[in-house]
């Protein structure tokens, strides 16, 4: 009975906050329509704009910020994350409300004796920037250091909030009994297969050191890449298809393999076997350069996976808005929900690649081999 | 820049093209091997994954150069 109500209240939700973006957008196009309502409603209220900017709205989506919106249907706020500089006079802290929402580097905002503009997400001098710069085109020098409690990193609490909550039940239910019940019986087996069939089957009789990893890192992908595909605040984000992110795990998992690398795995790397004299000098400097490449790979099919998904379903809903044609919006609805069920599919399957691929590089890390 | 834009559309394009090509000769082999011997389907299917998740790497790579060159 609980099960039921729980799936009933859930998909209350999503109805009850479809319906309402729909009425504030005056579309009335289907069930299709109203997921894409939402999903362009929410990232910014670009739609009502006369000049309407599909660019624009999807790079706000793409890109971190200052502010966390929220408009949900009965609650409707911006939260002003502190920003937390690191300038020429040390460190800064204030609230982003002090911008007022400005994004073009037109409110400036004077603490500790200096002058800041916000131009999009990038926080510069003031002195330092002339006006209309783009934001690609601020160099170092221009900006001070910035170590705010972004968008970003909002959603990286949450996602840990989650998977602490989450992975302590099912910690729970096996201190409790031994038969898993609730939640811990959905997570068992996902537990066991990256146990048995990732780690053991890759890395080898040495894999038991390496399995609390491989589950974090497996976890926080799949919890993070879910919870981004939620339409609504404060989910919805775009975590893992920050390259900073990817950027960090990669780098982790950089440093896992090549602190735990054999006599056989640097053997393998700087003197390879089984090549003629003459060539091994080339083949090793492969092998250097593919240490780098690997996890450079990670990071890069990760963010460009999550970043295109992203991109691609807020495309087909900004078609709906750019054509202005009754004809769109059932296309564009059918569009977006093929691309919602297929990135589900790329949300777990991106998190079990990444942690196959980290653990068949710790493999080679760790294997002993006679030659 | 009109004509490094149009530089980065065909890049990227002709990355999908080869990406396509070689994740569907993935699919294709795998799908051969699995029906002369179901019972290596598990494995098989990890080797699918993995050597696929390498092509769209380097399609990935394209995508990622294109996106600079714009």
């Amino acid at each position: 009975m609980a099960k039921h109500i729980f799936k009933f209240l859930v998909l209350a939700i999503f109805l009850v906050g479809y319906n309402n973006l729909q009425a504030q957008h005056g579309h009335h196009e289907g069930d299709a329509q109203h997921e894409a309502a939402a999903t362009a409603h929410e990232e910014g209220q670009a739609g009502e704009d006369a000049k309407y900017d599909p660019t624009e709205l999807i790079n706000h989506h793409i890109s971190d910020s200052h502010d966390y919106k929220f408009d949900l249907p009965f609650f409707e706020k911006t939260f002003h994350l502190p920003v937390i500089l690191w300038t020429k006079n040390g460190l800064t802290v204030f609230s982003s409300g002090a911008f007022e929402g400005d994004e073009h580097g037109e409110k400036v905002v004077e603490k500790n004796g200096q002058k800041f503009v916000r131009i999009h997400d990038i926080i510069a001098y003031k002195d330092a920037v002339k006006e209309h710069t783009k934001p690609e085109d601020i160099a170092m020098s221009q900006r001070p250091l910035d170590f705010s409690i972004t968008k970003n990193v909002v959603s990286l609490f949450l996602t840990f909030l989650a998977l602490f909550i989450v992975l302590m039940l099912v910690k729970k239910s096996y201190t409790d009994k031994k038969v898993p019940k609730g939640i811990a019986s959905f997570i068992e087996p996902l537990i066991v297969f990256i146990r048995d069939d990732v780690a053991k089957e890759n890395i080898g009789p040495k894999y038991e050191k390496f399995v609390p990893f491989l589950l974090t890192v497996f976890f926080f992908i799949l919890f993070a890449n879910l919870f981004g595909l939620i339409p609504f605040s404060p989910f919805g984000y775009n975590l893992t298809g920050n390259i900073l992110v990817t950027f960090v795990l990669a780098i982790i998992v950089f440093i896992i393999t090549n602190l735990h690398g054999t006599k056989d795995y640097w053997l393998h790397i700087l003197w390879p076997p089984g090549v003629p004299v003459i060539l091994k000098p080339f083949i090793a400097l492969i092998e250097l350069l593919g240490i780098f490449t690997k996890p450079f790979a990670l990071m890069i099919r990760l963010f460009a996976n999550i970043f295109a998904g992203h991109t691609i379903i807020l495309t087909f809903v900004t078609m709906i808005f750019v054509a202005k044609s009754w004809s769109v919006p059932p296309l564009a609805g059918f569009a977006t929900i093929f691309m919602y069920i297929s990135e589900l599919l790329v949300a777990f399957l991106q998190a079990y690649v990444f942690t196959l691929l980290s653990a068949i590089y710790f493999g080679m890390a760790v294997k002993e081999e006679a030659h | 820049m009109p004509v490094a834009s149009i530089g980065a559309g065909v890049g990227a394009g002709l990355a999908a093209i080869g990406a396509g090509i070689g994740i569907g000769r993935i699919g294709g082999s795998s799908l051969e091997a699995a029906a002369r011997q179901p019972e290596l389907y598990g494995k098989l299917f990890t080797l699918m994954i993995v050597a696929a998740a390498l092509v769209e790497g380097v399609a990935f790579f394209a995508v990622v150069v294109a996106m600079g060159a714009k």
